[in-house]
């Protein structure tokens, strides 16, 4: 194994580091979501536009750190 | 076993048309494939339309809650004076809704996992939202990026920071998508990999095999709502900063 690929794998080790934050992010985002809806349920409509912003801003996160560990993995 | 990345390849379908400068450009299956999501959203609307009831029938209803649903969006997150804009937005949800879904059909490529092809998308759009902003407000357009109450002494951090962040919307608005569809495909293959490599060991470890192809199903399901929900993320933040060249803050 001296082809750089113990390395490689190393980095897309410490690539997914990175879904750490998104899966902190993402319990943010529904832990906000729900309370609203739970305190205002009339609101419910118009909450899931910016629901789902928040929920698609915050799993690019999560994706960003997956295509480089899939990158160094699987194209490098 | 093959490579998860393979199923992104870009082949030619025809010898080189033209070159620009030393590159050579050439009829390729991305461009068949998007030519395809186009030809399906224009016929598919078409035929549904074909004969237009006072009370829809099937294919008329999906077309009606589609359309129903974007301006919804488009008048919610964009105001009342967007309505000009609402096809360009229609067309842009359903062309790359295609385009996601046709992804999830095997052997078919998925254009939209292609940064340069998310990237011309979101390209058009901004050249649409600048020149709207130019026109309909002049160079008052420009006031978009200072908020209005900022001290003196902050103005001109805040209009580079206002400027940076105008400036890399294009960017973030493919790169979401294409990581999207690129990160879900490529967990699908690998779960189908794992599948194929524990049957192949011929072993009682076949009968683990199971698992992956268990959790893959739910992946596909999963993928299904992802390539809607990222054609309807993409259709709201398009609305969303077409309201910036439509409403400067005064």
């Amino acid at each position: 194994m001296d082809d750089g690929s113990t390395i490689r794998f190393l980095g897309a080790g410490i690539a997914m580091v990175g879904a750490l934050g998104a899966g902190i992010g993402l319990g943010a985002v529904f832990y906000a979501w729900l309370g609203a809806i739970a305190r205002n349920p009339s609101a419910d409509a118009k909450l899931k536009q910016v629901g789902l912003i928040g929920f698609a801003a915050t799993e690019l996160v999560l994706l960003m750190s997956f295509t480089v560990a899939a990158l160094l993995i699987f194209a490098v | 076993m093959t490579s998860p990345i393979e199923q992104f390849e870009i082949h030619t379908l025809t010898a080189p048309l033209f070159h620009v400068g030393a590159s050579p450009v050439a009829f390729t299956s991305s461009a068949a494939w998007m030519i395809v999501a186009g030809t399906l959203c224009l016929g598919g609307m078409a035929l549904a339309l074909r004969k237009q009831a006072l009370v829809p029938g099937r294919a008329q209803a999906v077309v009606e809650a589609l359309y129903d649903m974007i301006v919804d969006l488009v008048d919610n997150a964009a105001g009342e004076k967007s309505r000009p804009f609402f096809p360009f937005i229609f067309a842009l949800f359903l062309f790359i809704m295609a385009c996601n879904l046709m992804g999830m059909m095997p052997h078919v490529l998925t254009v939209t996992s292609h940064l340069a092809v998310n990237l011309a998308l979101a390209g058009i759009l901004f050249l649409v939202i600048f020149t709207t902003g130019l026109v309909r407000n002049g160079l008052g357009f420009f006031r978009l990026f200072l908020p209005p109450g900022v001290p003196m002494l902050l103005v001109p951090f805040m209009v580079l920071i206002e400027l940076v962040s105008f400036l890399i919307r294009p960017f973030s608005l493919s790169m979401r998508l294409a990581a999207n569809m690129f990160a879900g495909h490529i967990l699908m293959k690998v779960f189908a990999g794992m599948t194929a490599g524990l049957v192949a060991t011929m072993s009682g470890l076949a009968v683990v095999g199971i698992l992956p192809l268990v959790l893959n199903v739910a992946i596909i399901g999963f993928e299904f709502f992802v390539a809607l929900l990222q054609a309807y993320i993409f259709a709201i933040l398009s609305a969303v900063y077409l309201r910036d060249a439509l409403e400067v803050h005064h």
